[in-house]
């Protein structure tokens, strides 16, 4: 069986399978659920200074998509509103008692040095793994100069993330905010501060819904909203390649990567792993089926990896980062064609009407009687492979690659490209 | 075998209704999903907490869990989560009445009166990883201890196997030459189809630990008395070996007139059961699950006129109401309120039966006497456990052996489950059965208190 457990950036876990700060991590009562349940460590929901802030009623907007709940989810809560004192009570008995897990906590104070250096020694003492920076909170606190005001500036990151290394022993992550041009620029300036590691993607600013009744953003909080931090499984893209992003920067190499963004299964994870992140966070997820999806995602990943031969998760993690390259790397002569197979085919048209519409015209209709067969005319496919996404049918089409006999050739080399360099350099 | 006149003249059943769709005489009852149906069925799924569907299951497998399982791609999770709860999941999958069971319970009902096909589900899963033929339990260090099973049914098969991964050693005596019990002998063929019962037995005992012994009949060659002191422990799995008769049928019963317990073991085991003859007008003689498979079997052999008789309303019957309404769509007749009066006769064979109506909502007799002509009368009224003469014997009560909840009998150390103790005959409670009276074994044998 294979070997789940990972060294993150000197925090050990019995799996890399995390819970990200949020509400299912706000108390002590959830997060003993958690741990029984088996996940492998937790960021504890954000610590703030005293007096603890106040939330508003309701807090949460979603986006049903074809049936399916919680595709994307949207939220207005803030950090804490707890006081500190009895969150840092309840970490100490917690890490106590559950010395094997990860405890990492997360945290957001203003942006000065004293705050910062009056919290730090507290945490510490409750022996938790390690913090995170909430640097990407991107609602509410961000207007009173926290979170992701911070974040979307690469020089305060570096300068609290300094602080915080200054004034602790403990290993820093810093939770990026995806809210910004270039990824790389506050992941940059986070190893500068000397950042133990990174985390992202925090969440996106979004307005999720707009309730046409009351003509306000959702949720609505006494007929009117606020923009909310968009997360769940429609952001894993999003994150996926941030994180990527990240982990094929020589400037940041080695810098250990928690990623974050609509997990929800064993392949979102692996996925992850392969991208580049030795550990991963998960929240919307488990706020929509709780804490005992972990069984199946340990249970999957494992045999996932038994079946690929990995006996850790060092030996997957990073695997597909040499290959995600910059379009001008890709190979231009490498040619696939659309196939349908005629015997799975149910003769719906969607591949007909995809092509004939909006892409290529190279798929012809033949007809005998009342029976339509559909057929690529492999002169005219391009290979974009739209027919295969419409299809309903999996593995009805096919991408089947054509043996050219040429050599790679990229853009660089391309004689399209005006600025191309020879071959002879 | 020489087909008869009768059946030659007129198309067979099997054929009209394959026209119809159902695919031919000997096809399977519910075809498997193909992955992307398993996947929109899997995801329709709610994973409920608590789920009422768990409960609903006698062996309480994780359906959610499973069924999650499968919605990621994770199918050899999904078998091994049915098979650790119910070694025989694959062939559950395929006889149990889901409708009555999980699928009742499923929120998707309440909500939608279309529950989620679990049971189908439950087969996708199994049938991914027997195809595959991998062995996903392992054998605990060995005990040295030793258990006699008696019955290679589902209930004998089940208790073996969680025996055989405890560590212990198995050894199972069965009187037939074919381990697999009522799946091998007592099921209609559309219900198991390709040879299954025989495949899903391989699996099983490719675990190790178990050997089987055929030919071996408790009382006959094999004193219980003897087991109880030569083994550690011992475990029943008798099932039902007597079946009942009609009242009035005479000594030297009258040809076409027979059990439907052994139409159904001779087809099962016929080589080539097209060549059964299945009579021309059939009445099959009882309400529970054997009565429907043999009329639909009838049916589809090329019988023409098969009637179920009843003596009570459809919801008193066995059969649940699904497969009333399957055996229907079959080109089955089911006449309820009928108690039978005696058979008519010609020429020393089955001529027809005389029933009497009976008051709706009991068996009692309203007056009005009907005869319905029949070639071929097949009782279908139950079974009993008839117990062979032994050296020691546990107790029977209301014609059962009695149990406790470990499943064991009055007998020290004799344990029995199946259909040959109280409840619900059916496959998934005798593997249940056996499953519980395995970890009282194997509590008693490693010195656990209870």
């Amino acid at each position: 069986m294979a070997d789940l457990s990972v060294n993150f950036a000197s925090i050990r876990a019995p799996n890399p399978f995390w819970l990200a700060s949020a509400p299912p991590t706000d108390k002590e009562y959830n997060v003993v659920r958690a741990f029984r349940a088996g996940w492998g460590g937790v960021v504890w929901k954000t610590l703030g200074e005293d007096p603890p802030i106040v939330n508003v009623s309701s807090r949460y907007g979603a986006i049903s998509h074809a049936g399916a709940r919680m595709a994307g989810f949207s939220n207005i809560e803030l950090i804490t509103d707890r006081p500190l004192e009895v969150n840092l009570r309840e970490i100490a008995t917690v890490k106590r008692d559950w010395p094997d897990r990860a405890l990492v906590v997360s945290l957001m104070v203003p942006c000065t040095e004293e705050s910062w250096k009056r919290i730090l020694p507290r945490v510490e003492a409750t022996g938790c793994d390690g913090i995170e920076l909430n640097f990407g909170c991107p609602h509410g606190m961000s207007e009173r100069g926290m979170g992701a005001a911070v974040g979307q500036v690469p020089e305060y990151v570096e300068m609290v993330t300094r602080w915080c290394k200054q004034h602790s022993r403990m290993p820093v992550i810093v939770k990026l905010t995806p809210n910004v041009t270039d990824i790389r620029a506050p992941a940059r300036a986070a190893k500068r501060g000397g950042a133990d590691a990174v985390s992202l993607i925090n969440t996106i600013q979004s307005i999720v819904a707009v309730d046409l009744d009351s003509m306000a953003p959702e949720p609505v909080v006494d007929g009117q909203g606020t923009h909310g931090g968009y997360c769940g499984p429609a952001v894993k893209p999003i994150a996926l390649r941030m994180v990527a992003e990240l982990a094929r920067d020589p400037e940041l190499a080695g810098l250990p990567i928690s990623g974050i963004g609509g997990i929800s299964t064993w392949r979102d994870a692996a996925e992850f792993i392969a991208l580049g992140a030795g550990s991963v966070q998960v929240c919307t997820a488990v706020m929509h089926r709780g804490f005992r999806i972990i069984e199946e995602m340990a249970d999957g990943l494992a045999n996932w990896m038994d079946e690929k031969g990995h006996t850790s998760i060092e030996s997957f993690l990073g695997r597909a980062v040499p290959n995600f390259v910059h379009w001008e790397d890709l190979n231009l002569d490498y040619v696939t064609k659309a196939r349908i197979d005629p015997a799975l085919c149910i003769e719906c048209g969607l591949c007909h009407i995809a092509c004939e519409d909006t892409s290529h015209q190279a798929i012809a209709i033949h007809r005998h009687g009342d029976r339509r067969r559909f057929e690529v005319i492999e002169a005219d496919c391009v290979g974009c492979n739209l027919c295969a996404h419409v299809c309903p049918v999996s593995g009805c089409i096919r991408m089947v690659a054509k043996d050219v006999a040429r050599p790679k050739r990229t853009w660089k080399q391309h004689p399209n490209n005006p600025d191309r360099r020879e071959a002879a350099e | 075998m020489d087909e008869p006149a009768s059946i030659t003249t007129t198309p067979l059943a099997g054929e009209m209704t394959s026209a119809a769709g159902s695919g031919g005489p000997w096809a399977d009852l519910h075809p498997p999903l193909s992955q992307d149906e398993a996947l929109v069925e899997a995801n329709r799924c709610y994973f409920c907490f608590d789920a009422p569907c768990l409960h609903a299951c006698p062996t309480g497998i994780d359906i959610p869990g499973f069924i999650r399982r499968i919605a990621t791609s994770n199918l050899k999770g999904a078998a091994v989560r049915i098979l650790e709860e119910n070694i025989f999941g694959g062939s559950c999958a395929r006889v149990c009445p889901t409708e009555i069971l999980c699928e009742q319970a499923c929120v998707r009902g309440a909500q939608e009166e279309r529950p989620v096909k679990i049971g189908l589900l439950q087969r996708h899963a199994t049938d991914w990883l027997m195809d595959r033929q991998i062995q996903p339990f392992q054998r605990a260090p060995a005990s040295g201890r030793r258990v006699a099973v008696v019955g290679a049914g589902p209930a004998g098969l089940a208790c073996a196997h969680r025996l055989a991964r405890r560590g212990h050693d198995v050894t199972v005596f069965e009187t037939r030459a074919k381990p697999g019990g009522l799946n091998e002998y007592g099921i209609a063929a559309y219900k198991l189809v390709d040879d299954f019962a025989q495949r899903e037995v391989a699996f099983l005992l490719a675990l190790g630990g178990i050997r089987i012994e055929h030919g071996r009949t408790l009382g006959a060659d094999l004193p219980l008395g003897a087991l109880q002191r030569d083994f550690d422990a011992v475990f029943l799995g008798l099932g039902l070996a007597g079946v009942n008769a009609l009242a009035f049928v005479p000594e030297g019963p009258p040809a076409g007139l027979r059990d439907a317990v052994g139409f159904i073991a001779e087809l099962r085991q016929a080589p080539d059961p097209r060549q059964l003859v299945p009579g021309r007008r059939v009445i099959v003689i009882g309400g529970g699950n054997t009565a429907i498979d043999a009329a639909v079997q009838s049916r589809r052999l090329g019988a023409e006129d098969v009637t179920i008789a009843y003596r009570r309303g459809p919801a008193d019957m066995g059969a649940t109401r699904w497969e009333q309404d399957f055996a229907r769509t079959e080109g089955v007749r089911i006449l309820y309120h009928l108690t039978p009066l005696g058979l008519v006769t010609a020429g020393g064979a089955v001529a027809g039966v005389e029933f009497v109506r009976a008051r709706p909502g009991t068996p009692e007799p309203a007056g009005e006497r009907v005869t319905l002509p029949a070639d071929r009368v097949l009782t279908a009224i139950g079974q009993r456990l008839d117990l062979p003469v032994l050296d020691i014997t546990p107790r029977v009560a209301a014609g059962r052996i009695v149990v406790d909840a470990n499943r064991e009998t009055s007998l020290p150390g004799v344990f029995a489950g199946g259909d040959c103790v109280a409840g619900q005959d059916l496959t998934v409670r005798a593997v249940q059965d056996g499953k519980l009276a395995a970890e009282a074994i194997h509590r008693r044998l490693s010195g656990i208190r209870e």
